[in-house]
């Protein structure tokens, strides 16, 4: 098994290319890589079948709309959804999430309503909350996290019982590196009568995600975080929100019938998808998914466990670290600190032997706050990382140890 | 080693021990910048009199770069005026950008030069303009509540 990592590179050009010899990519809850195979698929969209799909009544044009909608219904399956109409394409997490805040919240929120959002919510779940609370005079309340980066359950129990009309939460954080039980709490939240909004941004690239058997009523993610293209994301919706749900842009392909003072709107999902649609993203994320079923998800998810696992292995024995997020079932993305060093100066030190790791407070500054940090740095894994590129980063951190040690 | 050019001695000396370190009892320019890519915050306070800058203090959090750079400013340009510090801001953005510097840093001695080596690092340009940049900022705002002032003692006497 860890020799995935060596066998999957080769798939992926940038990491062939000289000018990135050597490279030690560990940005991956950034974004990741693309494999050969995704590229190519975008290249044979765009050299053999590109047109405006939905529009020209040509076989080329049919050709668009079968390959646009081919993406779909292969999301749809990825994810278990129950039909690809619960599928709409966005440009990325960020979008779907405010997608679900205008489409359908500002629909069903009234005053005096609660939002339950957690303290280790990315800014894309959180912001778009905070202004919808703003928007309806709504309460945004949080779940918080404990000393191991887990969030405190009895803390969500007691905001339930307020009856909040929604639920945001990530299924796996990306600054600490908790997978939270989310299944657990979709049963709870619904018990108490809450919307639930999945941030998957963390999980789909990386555990297998079934919206069906979570039951869960939108969830969010992005292509780019899981081998696919920039600028393609898909927000679930479950069938029975659709109802409730009104299109927030307006314009072609959205609507089905348009008259001199009104319009009727498209079916679901497309009254969600105004104008000609990022084509080529879809037909990339698509082939990214055909990439990770392949390898299968369950064997994703072991990579990362087997990187994980070995990195805070070897990460505790460093002196003078200090680790942020949970002992055990730890995501793939590892947050720590070195005394003395500040993450942005470590991060440019790494950077020297050619290690990218994050720094920053990774679009998270309420776990900032919530820890007293202004930043961390972080290393975060995927399938084509190796166990030799941990040893790189850890020979890399006592290194910067040394070098920076004039400096503490 | 090109990393050597950027962590040169002299960042090291303000690091470890930062210049008017701290907030002024009674300054009439402050403000609080931060930088949102890594966290880093400086709050600047400064007394500026008849257009000198007489005093001045930093505090805030952040990476040497950022922090040894606010030392290094508040060192220079106490004494100077209002329109040689924003020269010598405009100056030391290009050389953090360009590594080359002009005559007015180059009489501004060592300190400034040693921050040459940003250039080769643009991820840390932001670092190193981070007081600079709240100081350019807050400079305008007290122009700015300057002239309102004039403004209104020129309209009370007419
Ligand atoms: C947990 C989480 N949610 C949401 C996002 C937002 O993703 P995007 O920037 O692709 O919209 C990210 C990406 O950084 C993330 O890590």
């Amino acid at each position: 098994m860890s020799n995935l990592g060596h066998t999957i590179r080769r798939e992926f050009p940038l990491f062939n290319d000289p000018a990135n010899q050597g490279l030690v990519y560990l940005d991956n809850a950034a974004t990741t890589q693309r494999p050969r195979q995704v590229v190519e698929a975008m290249q044979d969209f765009y050299y053999h079948d590109n047109a405006n799909p939905h529009r020209g009544a040509y076989r080329l044009a049919e050709r668009a709309t079968q390959s646009y909608e081919d993406a779909r219904d292969k999301v749809a399956g990825f994810i278990g959804a129950a039909s690809s109409e619960e599928i709409i394409f966005t440009r990325n997490a960020t979008e779907a999430v405010n997608l679900v805040a205008y489409a359908w919240a500002d629909h069903v929120l009234q005053e005096g309503d609660d939002i339950i959002v957690t303290e280790m919510e990315h800014h894309s779940n959180l912001v778009p909350w905070q202004m919808l609370a703003q928007r309806h005079h709504a309460s945004l309340r949080y779940v918080g996290f404990d000393g191991q980066g887990q969030l405190q359950l009895d803390q969500f129990d007691a905001l339930l019982r307020l009856r909040p009309r929604i639920v945001a939460v990530t299924q796996v954080s990306n600054a600490l590196g908790t997978i939270n039980p989310v299944a657990e709490m979709i049963r709870r939240a619904h018990a108490a009568g809450a919307v639930v909004v999945l941030d998957g941004a963390q999980s789909v690239p990386h555990m297998a995600v079934n919206v069906t058997e979570l039951d869960v009523d939108f969830l969010v993610f992005s292509g780019h975080k899981m081998l696919g293209p920039l600028g393609i994301g898909v927000l679930y919706a479950h069938k029975r929100l659709h109802s409730a749900m009104q299109p927030v842009l307006y314009g072609g392909d959205m609507i089905s019938n348009v008259d001199y003072d009104h319009s009727d709107w498209n079916d679901m999902p497309w009254k969600f998808e105004a104008g000609t649609q990022n084509v080529a993203g879809a037909v990339g994320l698509a082939a990214a998914i055909d990439f990770l079923r392949d390898l299968g998800m369950d064997a994703v998810a072991e990579h990362d466990r087997l990187l994980t696992g070995y990195a805070l292995e070897q990460l505790q024995q460093l002196d003078g670290i200090t680790l942020y997020g949970p002992r055990r079932n730890h995501g793939p993305a590892i947050s720590f600190n070195l005394t003395g060093i500040h993450p942005h100066d470590l991060a440019t030190y790494l950077d020297q032997a050619s290690i990218a790791v994050r720094s920053g407070h990774h679009c998270a500054q309420i776990v900032m706050k919530k820890l007293g940090l202004a930043a961390t740095a972080r290393a975060s894994f995927y399938i084509y990382n190796t166990l030799e590129e941990v040893d790189r980063l850890i020979a890399g951190l006592n290194q910067a140890k040394d070098y920076f040690k004039k400096w503490l | 080693m090109a990393l050597d050019q950027l962590y040169q001695e002299i960042l090291l000396d303000h690091y470890k021990q930062p210049r008017n370190k701290g907030v002024l009892v009674d300054p009439n320019v402050r403000l609080e910048l931060k930088n949102p890519f890594c966290g880093d915050e400086i709050l600047l306070t400064l007394r500026v009199d008849d257009g000198v800058v007489t005093d001045v203090a930093f505090s805030g959090h952040g990476c040497v770069i950022s922090q040894a750079s606010a030392s290094v400013m508040t060192e220079k340009i106490k004494g100077m005026t209002v329109q040689q510090v924003k020269q010598m801001a405009e100056q030391f953005s290009d050389l953090v950008k360009t590594g080359h510097a002009e005559t007015v840093l180059r009489e501004g001695g060592d300190d400034l030069d040693a921050f040459s080596g940003v250039c080769e690092f643009p991820t840390r340009v932001k670092c190193a303009m981070l007081a600079w940049r709240t100081l350019l900022q807050g400079l305008e705002h007290h122009e700015h509540q300057h002239h309102y002032l004039d403004d209104e003692k020129s309209r009370a006497t007419d």
